[in-house]
């Protein structure tokens, strides 16, 4: 009679053990996200939330969405947004036009094509701390080879960084610079997984490279180019690193504020740091990126379709 | 047909010429850096600019050492980068492990969950991130660097693709042999895993050595300093002498251009792979 109570224990232990395996898996990877992750993004949300809201008694006077109000109605933010958006439409378009016709041709058969590859993708690993400061030096006004080289053009030299009128397209160029790697990457393994089939039936038909090139690569493409467009548009939205460098901040005449950028400038360059307007223009930031995606993903499954 | 030939040959040329110059505009900023960084200081500032430096003397990367301790900041780069990149691994192999071959509850919704995770920017969650690591005792530690970064969803997505893509069979038949899950892990499916393991390690390490938001953050004082973020502090802190910032700003560069090298292959398929993931 003994005997069986125990067996059961002892049945019910290693069948505990078996079911509560999956922890020892699970755990070591979750406790990383809860803590730095989910958990964030609760506190980012509630705080957003929480009025005159101070962070070292965390004590706030009520709900609401005075953070928003002001967030929305400051005139940096409208800047930042402003910026953000130009920095997009500039960046976008350019450096996708560039990176498929690169990708074009670094996918045919080509001599050296590892030097090729080399050259264009380098720039993908580097700090953009770094390679910004290399910028910077290219871009001076009175010894950068930039002018220089403008100057065989008659172009008269350009003040790039300390002119608020100039200093935003300095941004782009080095933004296009700096994001076309990745671009063209993603677009080369696109154009690698494009059946041959479809190039040798174009030619059988007589169809020259650029007919080929418009009426059979690009249709093909689509769905990567897609792809590749929203992917930059999330990055290009989080323009943040490329300021520093080029202009220690939001350049000279605080003109170059973008959306991360206002978010670190309230609650780590502001004293007291304004954690409210920060979590509110975070969550701003969110939804737009949110919205973004949500159109990828519509787009594609239309596409797919 | 010879005619068809020619067009052809003449293609080939323009092809070859506008790939070089391309090529050369997307390595020109590191050979102006590299270069620049051996100029003297009438050379830096001449107009028309200097191509080539006179003496490749040393002196600029000896006087960038004085005036900032790039040792320590190399140092602290490296023990960052090892910590969190070896830590982020194992949570990364268990964790996919985890969601790819074992059975728990609410499993497909935490999977949609983290999903879900995955499109929230960094720059978000980074303001709460900031008060945790103060008030865990972390703020100014290298630690802050290591402990935020344990586990990446991306990166366990990424690895669970390729367990999914590793037969079932395999697994029922090690576990019928009487193999335990922790064996068959380390022992078959991470050796399998190998290529895609060293691609997100790869990965994750240039990440890590090129992060300057979160340093910049987390990170007061010079003995602490990672090498993007003590680059940045240099320069605005020691005046603008130009050949020294390009000497520093080689330092940095340096490590991950003969890691691409070196790697260029996994590297670029990782991203391919990793871009078409995300």
């Amino acid at each position: 009679m003994s005997s069986t109570p125990v067996k059961k224990q002892k049945m019910t232990l290693e069948q505990f053990k078996l079911k509560s395996e999956w922890l020892v898996y699970f755990l070591p990877f979750f406790i990383g996200v809860l803590i730095f992750t989910l958990y964030p993004i609760v506190n980012v949300f509630l705080t957003s939330f929480k009025v005159d809201f101070n962070y070292i008694t965390k004590e706030f006077s009520g709900w609401g969405l005075d953070n928003y109000k002001y967030v929305l109605s400051d005139p940096y933010f409208h800047q930042a947004l402003k910026n953000t958006f130009g920095y997009v439409f500039v960046v976008i378009p350019i450096s996708t036009c560039l990176a498929i016709l690169i990708a074009t041709l670094l996918n045919q058969k080509i001599k050296l094509s590892g030097l090729f590859q080399t050259a264009y993708f380098v720039p993908m690993v580097t700090s953009t701390i770094a390679v910004g400061f290399s910028w910077r030096f290219m871009f001076s006004h009175n010894y950068g080879i930039i002018n220089y080289l403008l100057g065989f053009f008659n172009i008269a030299p350009i003040n790039w960084l300390g002119d608020p009128a100039n200093n935003f397209y300095a941004l782009c160029i080095y933004g296009i610079w700096a994001i076309l790697p990745f671009t063209i990457i993603l677009l080369l393994s696109g154009l690698q997984n494009i059946d041959p089939m479809y190039y040798t039936a174009a030619k059988v038909d007589g169809a020259g490279p650029i007919r080929i090139f418009f009426r059979v690569t690009i249709p093909l493409l689509l769905p990567t180019i897609f792809m590749v467009i929203m992917v930059n548009t999330i990055s290009c939205f989080k323009v943040f690193n490329e300021l520093f460098p080029l202009f220690q901040g939001a350049g000279v005449a605080n003109n170059l504020y973008t959306v991360v950028y206002y978010i670190y400038y309230q609650f780590r360059v502001l004293v007291p740091a304004q954690y409210g307007y920060a979590t509110a223009a975070a969550l701003i930031l969110f939804i737009i990126i949110f919205i973004a995606t949500m159109f990828q993903r519509f787009v594609e499954k239309k596409i797919n379709n | 047909m010879k005619k068809l030939f020619k067009n052809l040959s003449f293609g080939r040329v323009l092809i070859y010429l506008f790939l070089t110059v391309g090529a050369i505009t997307m390595v020109f900023p590191f050979y102006w850096m590299i270069t620049g960084a051996f100029k003297s200081g009438t050379e830096i500032i001449s107009f028309p600019p200097v191509w080539f430096p006179t003496s490749f003397a040393l002196t600029n990367f000896v006087e960038a050492f004085e005036r900032a301790p790039f040792l320590s900041y190399f140092i602290n780069s490296v023990v960052a980068m090892v910590g969190s990149v070896s830590i982020c691994s194992f949570t990364t192999i268990v964790g996919a492990f985890a969601f790819s071959k074992l059975d728990f509850p609410f499993k497909n919704v935490l999977l949609a969950l983290l999903l879900g995770l995955m499109m929230v920017p960094f720059e978000m969650i980074v303001i709460t991130n900031f008060r945790t690591i103060i008030d865990l005792g972390l703020y100014d530690n290298i630690l802050a660097l290591i402990v935020p970064f344990t586990s990446s969803i991306f990166y366990m997505y990424i690895l669970k693709g390729f367990f999914d893509s590793i037969p079932n069979s395999l697994y029922q038949a090690a576990r019928v042999d009487g193999c335990s899950n922790w064996k068959y892990l380390w022992k078959v499916m991470v050796p399998i895993a190998k290529p895609s393991l060293v691609t997100i390690i790869l990965l994750n390490a240039i990440a890590s050595w090129n992060s300057f938001l979160w340093p910049s953050l987390a990170i007061l004082n010079k003995v602490n300093k990672t090498l993007p973020f003590g680059l940045y502090s240099f320069v605005n802190e020691g005046g603008s002498r130009t050949e020294l910032m390009m000497a520093a700003s080689t330092i940095v560069v340096l490590p991950m251009i003969i890691l691409f090298l070196f790697a260029r292959k996994q590297i670029v398929n990782g991203v391919a792979r990793g871009g078409l993931k995300g």
